[in-house]
C-alpha cells in the first residue's frame, strides 16, 4: 500500500445525508429513552462547577450560578451529560481509529501558523463557552435537540449560531481560506 | 412500551449512566465519521467550499422531528413528557451570536471539538480548554449578566405555536426548506473555489 492510499482513506467520510439520518435516529432514540436530547457544553459546565466546588465549596455555594447545579448534584441526570460526552470521546476515537485518522496534530490553513491557529482556537472556545451559558446550551443541546422537539429556542439558536458565523465570516476569512 | 422510558420508570435509574455512555458513543461515532472532527471541514459551511455541516445537521433535525411526531401519533411516546427548551429571548439571541463568533474563530462547537480531541487534534484540545475558561468567566460574572440571562422569558414555547401552524404543517415546511437548501448549497459548492484540506 502506498502512502497516498493511506491519505485517501483518512479523508473518506460517510455520506452526509446518511450521517444525518443516523444522527437523527440516535437523537430520536435519546428522546425515546430519556425524554430529552443530546448535549455537549453541559458536560464542560459540570466539570467547571465540580472544579470550583472542589477548590472552594463556599464560593460555589454562594454563587447564584454554580448553586443552580450543585443543589441537585445527587440527581442522576446531572451526571448524564458527563457520561454521554465520555461516550462521544470513545465513539469518535473508534471511528477515527477505523478510518486511520488518529494523529496528534494542529490542523490549520497553510496560510497561517500553528501558533495562530491555536490562539484562535482558544479564543473561539472561550467565546463559545460564554455564549453557550448565556444561550442555555450549544449546537447539540439547544439547536439540534431543540429543533427536533420544535422548541422556539432551538430555531433561535440555529439562526443565531449559524447566522452569527456567516455574519462574522468575512472578518475571519484569512484564517480559513 | 410508551416512552420516554426513563421518566416513565420503565428503565430503572441504575441504567442511566450505561445508556448515557452508549448513546454518547453512537453520537461521537456518527459525528466523527461524517468528518466533524475537522475544523476546516466544519468552517467550509461558512465559506461555501463544503456544506457537509448543513446536510448532516438539517437531515438529523428533520429525521428526529418527524420521528418524534410519528412516535406520538402511534402512541409510542407521550410527547407532553418531551423536554422543550425554554426561550429567554434576549439571552438566546445574544448567546447564539457569541457562539457564532466563537464558531468562526475557533472552527469547532463543543460536541465537534470533543470529536477532534478524541482523534488527536491539538487545536480541538485548546478549544475545549478555552470553553472551560469561558464558562468559568461567565459563572464568575453571573451577577452582572443575570439581568440579560433572565429577561424576556417566554417559557417552553414551540416554534409552530408562535407561527400559528400545526406541528405537521411546520414539519412539512421545514422539509421543503431543507430540500431547497440542499439544492442551492450544491450549486454554490460547485461554483466556489476548492479548498484543499
Amino acid at each position: 500500500m502506498t502512502n497516498s492510499n493511506i491519505i485517501d482513506r483518512s479523508k473518506r467520510y460517510t455520506n452526509p445525508y446518511l450521517s444525518g439520518f443516523l444522527l437523527g435516529m440516535v437523537l430520536l432514540a435519546t428522546f425515546y429513552i430519556t425524554g430529552r436530547g443530546l448535549g455537549a457544553s453541559g458536560a464542560i459546565k459540570s466539570t467547571v462547577v465540580a472544579t470550583v466546588a472542589t477548590v472552594s465549596e463556599s464560593h460555589a455555594a454562594g454563587s447564584d450560578y454554580y448553586s443552580k447545579f450543585i443543589s441537585d448534584d445527587n440527581h442522576p441526570m446531572n451526571n448524564w451529560l458527563v457520561f454521554q460526552v465520555i461516550g462521544v470521546l470513545a465513539g469518535a476515537f473508534l471511528s477515527g481509529a477505523l478510518a486511520g485518522r488518529l494523529k496528534l496534530k494542529v490542523e490549520h490553513s497553510p496560510k497561517i501558523s500553528s501558533r495562530t491557529r491555536l490562539i484562535m482556537a482558544g479564543i473561539g472556545g472561550l467565546l463559545f463557552g460564554i455564549g453557550s451559558q448565556l444561550g442555555r446550551g450549544c449546537t447539540s443541546g439547544t439547536a439540534l435537540s431543540g429543533m427536533a422537539s420544535m422548541a422556539l429556542a432551538g430555531f433561535i439558536a440555529l439562526l443565531t449560531i449559524f447566522g452569527g458565523g456567516y455574519l462574522f465570516a468575512y472578518f475571519f476569512r484569512k484564517f480559513w481560506i | 412500551m410508551t416512552g420516554p422510558l426513563i421518566p416513565m420508570g420503565i428503565i430503572g435509574q441504575g441504567w442511566d449512566l450505561v445508556i448515557a455512555l452508549l448513546i454518547g458513543m453512537a453520537f461521537g461515532y456518527v459525528l466523527e465519521s461524517a468528518g466533524f472532527s475537522s475544523s476546516r471541514k466544519l468552517a467550509g459551511v461558512f465559506y461555501g467550499y463544503d456544506f457537509t455541516v448543513l446536510r448532516v445537521f438539517f437531515t438529523a433535525a428533520i429525521t428526529a422531528m418527524v420521528g418524534l411526531l410519528y412516535f406520538g401519533y402511534m402512541g409510542w411516546i407521550d410527547l407532553s413528557m418531551i423536554y422543550v427548551n425554554p426561550t429567554f429571548l434576549i439571552a438566546a439571541i445574544v448567546g447564539g451570536l457569541i457562539m457564532g463568533l466563537g464558531f468562526i474563530a475557533g472552527g469547532y462547537c463543543p460536541g465537534t471539538s470533543m470529536c477532534g480531541v478524541a482523534i488527536g487534534k491539538i487545536d480541538a484540545m485548546v478549544f475545549t480548554g478555552g470553553m472551560f475558561v469561558g464558562i468559568l468567566i461567565f459563572s464568575e460574572a453571573f451577577p452582572l449578566i443575570q439581568g440579560i440571562y433572565e429577561s424576556h422569558s417566554l417559557g417552553p414555547v414551540k416554534v409552530n405555536e408562535v407561527l400559528g401552524l400545526s406541528t405537521g404543517t411546520f414539519a412539512l415546511l421545514l422539509i421543503i426548506v431543507a430540500l431547497l437548501a440542499f439544492i442551492i448549497t450544491r450549486i454554490v459548492e460547485n461554483k466556489v473555489k476548492k479548498v484543499e484540506y
